[in-house]
C-alpha cells in the first residue's frame, strides 16, 4: 500500500467531470451520499465546452441549449449541492480489494492521494479514433487532428487550425466540424466517408448543403503527403464490400486533415480491475444498474457505448449513481435471476445486457444498417414497435415495463421488415 | 424547380420534396405533419439558421467565450454576421446569458461564462 500518500475516505468516488459523472455525482448527492468527482482537465463538463452548437438538452432540460450551457447547468447544481471536486486530476489506478473497498489513486496539482470508496462509477467518456487506426499512411506532416483537437483548437482557444480542410467521417462530429470551419471562412474541400450513407444525424447533413460542401461516399483516405506541413491527400472510392477500386484514386489540395472516424469508450482502467467488455460496444457488459461485472464498479455515458445525445449520457450518469446507492445500502446489488438481452437481427449493440424485472429500463440500441418501414420485436414478450426510419447513426432508446420483463427468461430484440 | 430534403423538424425524418414556380411553393409533398411543411417552406423561400461562434475575453479562466444568435438569422445574412462577430472582444467577467453584443436588432448571447 501507499503508508506516504494522504487517504481519503467516501461512499463513492465518480471518474470523470463531463456530464455523466457530473450527472452521477449530483444524483448520488441528493441520494446522501459522500461523493468525490475526479476530472483530468482544469475545467469541468468534458468535451461539452467545445461543443458551442445548439441541440443539447431536449429531453433533459425541456429546451434546447448549446454544450457549454449544458454543461453550465449541471456544473451550478453541482456547486449548489457542495459536491467535493478535483480538476486536473490524474486517475493512476482503481484497485478492488473487495466489494465494499475500493481504492482510486490519483494525482493532483497538490499531490497524490488515495480515495477510499464503497463504489467507483466510471464517466471517463471515449477516445477519438485517429488517422493510424483507419489505415491512413504517408508523411509524417502537421496539419492532421482529431475533430475533437480541432474543435479544442477552435472553440476553446480560438486558433484556427488551418484554411483548406479535408474532413474524413461524415457522423455528427466532423459535419459539426464541417459547419465550424465553413463559418469561420476555411474552405472545406470534401467530407469523405467510407460506407455509401452519410453517418450523422438529417439535421447534421444538411450542414453540407449550407456551405456547398462535397461529400464522397463510400470513398476514403488513403495516403497524406506534404513537406512539414500537408499539401495534399489521396481519396479512392471503394466498392460494396468497403475494398478499394484500383484505378479510382485522386488527390486534393489541403493544408489541413481533419479525422472524424468514431469514438471508443476509454475502458482501459476498468479492464485493469478484470471488468468484462462487451466486443460490440467496447464498453463493459452491465446489468439495469449499469453495474459492471465487478460489483461496486459502475460506468455511464460514453465509457459505456457512444451515444448521440447528450441527455442519455446525462441519465445513464443518475442511474448508475442510483445503483451506486443501492449497493452501498446492501452491501451489493441483491443477486437475482437476471434476464439476458440478446441481440437479434439487425441489431449491432445494445446496452444493458442484463435486466433484474423488478424495474422499468431503457434499452439503448443502435443497428447495424438502415432500413425503412421497420417493427423493433422483442418475440419473447410479444413486444412490437413500428419505426418509420433506422439508421446506425442513430441510437434507439426503449422503454420497457418490469412487468414485461419479467415474463420472459430472456429477451431478443430484433429490428425487421414490418 | 423541386428542392428534396429530410425534415429535420423531428426525429422522423421525412423526405421532403417543395417544388417551386416563378418563385412561389407550388406544392409540398412528402411531410407528415403540418410544422414539417412550414418548416419546409421556409426553408426554400427564407433559411434561418441560429448562429454560433466564439469572441476572444480578456480575463477569464478560458481565452474564448461562445456565443449565439439569440434567434435564427436568414442564411444568407450569416457570412455578414460572421465579419462582426470576428471583431468583437470583451473583458471578463462574462456570464452565461449574458447578451455581450446586437447586431441588426438580433441579441448576441455568452454561451459560456468567463
Amino acid at each position: 500500500m501507499f503508508p506516504r500518500i494522504p487517504m481519503l475516505s467516501y461512499d463513492v468516488v465518480v471518474i470523470g467531470g463531463g456530464p455523466a459523472g457530473m450527472a452521477a455525482a449530483i444524483r448520488a448527492k441528493e441520494l446522501g451520499l459522500k461523493v468525490l468527482l475526479l476530472d483530468e482537465n482544469d475545467y469541468l463538463g468534458g468535451i461539452l465546452p467545445q461543443c458551442i452548437h445548439p441541440g443539447f438538452g431536449l429531453h433533459y432540460y425541456k429546451e434546447e441549449l448549446t454544450g457549454p450551457e449544458f454543461a453550465s447547468r449541471l456544473a451550478k447544481r453541482l456547486v449548489e449541492l457542495g459536491v467535493e471536486y478535483k480538476t486536473a486530476t490524474r486517475v493512476l489506478e482503481i484497485k478492488n480489494y473487495s466489494d465494499l473497498e475500493k481504492v482510486v489513486i490519483f494525482t493532483s496539482p497538490s499531490g497524490a492521494y488515495q480515495a477510499w470508496a464503497k463504489a467507483v462509477i466510471y464517466a471517463a467518456g471515449a477516445r477519438e479514433r485517429h488517422a493510424f487506426e483507419i489505415g491512413i499512411v504517408g508523411d509524417r506532416v502537421s496539419g492532421i487532428y482529431t475533430a475533437g483537437e480541432a474543435q479544442t483548437l477552435m472553440d476553446i482557444y480560438g486558433i484556427m487550425p488551418g484554411k483548406e480542410i479535408v474532413i474524413v467521417g461524415s457522423g455528427d462530429v466532423g459535419l459539426i466540424m464541417a459547419r465550424r470551419f465553413a463559418l469561420e471562412g476555411a474552405k472545406v474541400k470534401a467530407v469523405v466517408e467510407l460506407m455509401p450513407y452519410p453517418g450523422g444525424l438529417a439535421r447534421n447533413v444538411m450542414i453540407l448543403r449550407d456551405f456547398n460542401i462535397p461529400l464522397y461516399l463510400s470513398h476514403k483516405v488513403v495516403e497524406v503527403r506534404g513537406k512539414g506541413r500537408v499539401e495534399r491527400v489521396k481519396v479512392v472510392r471503394v466498392d460494396e464490400n468497403l475494398n478499394e477500386i484500383p484505378g479510382s484514386e485522386f488527390w486534393i489540395e489541403a493544408d489541413t486533415l481533419i479525422i472524424s472516424a468514431g469514438l471508443v469508450p476509454s475502458v482501459k482502467k476498468l479492464k485493469a480491475i478484470g471488468v468484462e467488455i462487451d466486443p460490440a460496444t467496447g464498453g463493459p457488459v452491465v446489468n439495469d444498474r449499469l453495474e459492471t461485472s465487478v460489483p461496486g464498479i459502475f460506468v455511464a455515458g460514453n465509457s459505456l457505448l457512444i451515444n448521440d445525445l447528450v441527455d442519455y449520457v446525462a441519465e445513464q450518469g443518475e442511474l448508475a449513481a442510483e445503483g451506486a446507492k443501492e449497493f452501498i445500502e446492501n452491501g451489493g446489488i441483491e443477486s437475482r435471476k437476471w434476464v439476458k438481452v440478446e441481440k437479434g437481427e439487425n441489431v449491432r449493440l445494445l446496452v444493458p445486457h442484463y435486466l433484474s424485472g423488478d424495474r422499468d429500463v431503457y434499452l439503448y440500441l443502435r443497428v447495424s444498417k438502415p432500413m425503412e418501414d421497420v417493427e423493433l420485436r422483442i418475440p419473447e414478450i410479444g413486444k412490437r414497435m413500428k419505426l418509420p426510419v433506422v439508421k446506425p447513426a442513430e441510437m434507439l432508446r426503449i422503454k420497457l415495463r418490469a412487468e414485461e420483463i419479467r415474463k420472459a427468461k430472456k429477451l431478443t430484440v430484433e429490428v425487421v421488415k414490418a | 424547380m423541386i428542392y428534396r430534403f429530410t425534415c429535420i423538424v423531428c426525429p422522423l425524418g421525412c423526405s421532403i420534396e417543395v417544388e417551386m414556380e416563378d418563385g412561389k411553393v407550388k406544392e409540398v409533398r412528402g411531410c407528415t405533419c403540418p410544422r414539417g411543411k412550414e418548416w419546409a417552406i421556409q426553408e426554400v423561400t427564407n433559411p434561418k439558421r441560429v448562429v454560433m461562434s466564439v469572441v476572444p475575453v480578456e480575463g477569464g479562466a478560458l481565452p474564448t467565450v461562445s456565443v449565439k444568435t439569440a434567434e435564427p438569422v436568414p442564411k444568407e445574412k450569416i457570412p455578414e454576421l460572421m465579419k462582426f462577430l470576428s471583431k468583437l472582444k470583451l473583458k471578463a467577467p462574462v456570464k452565461v446569458g449574458e447578451t455581450v453584443a446586437e447586431w441588426e436588432g438580433i441579441k448576441i448571447v455568452a454561451t459560456r461564462g468567463a
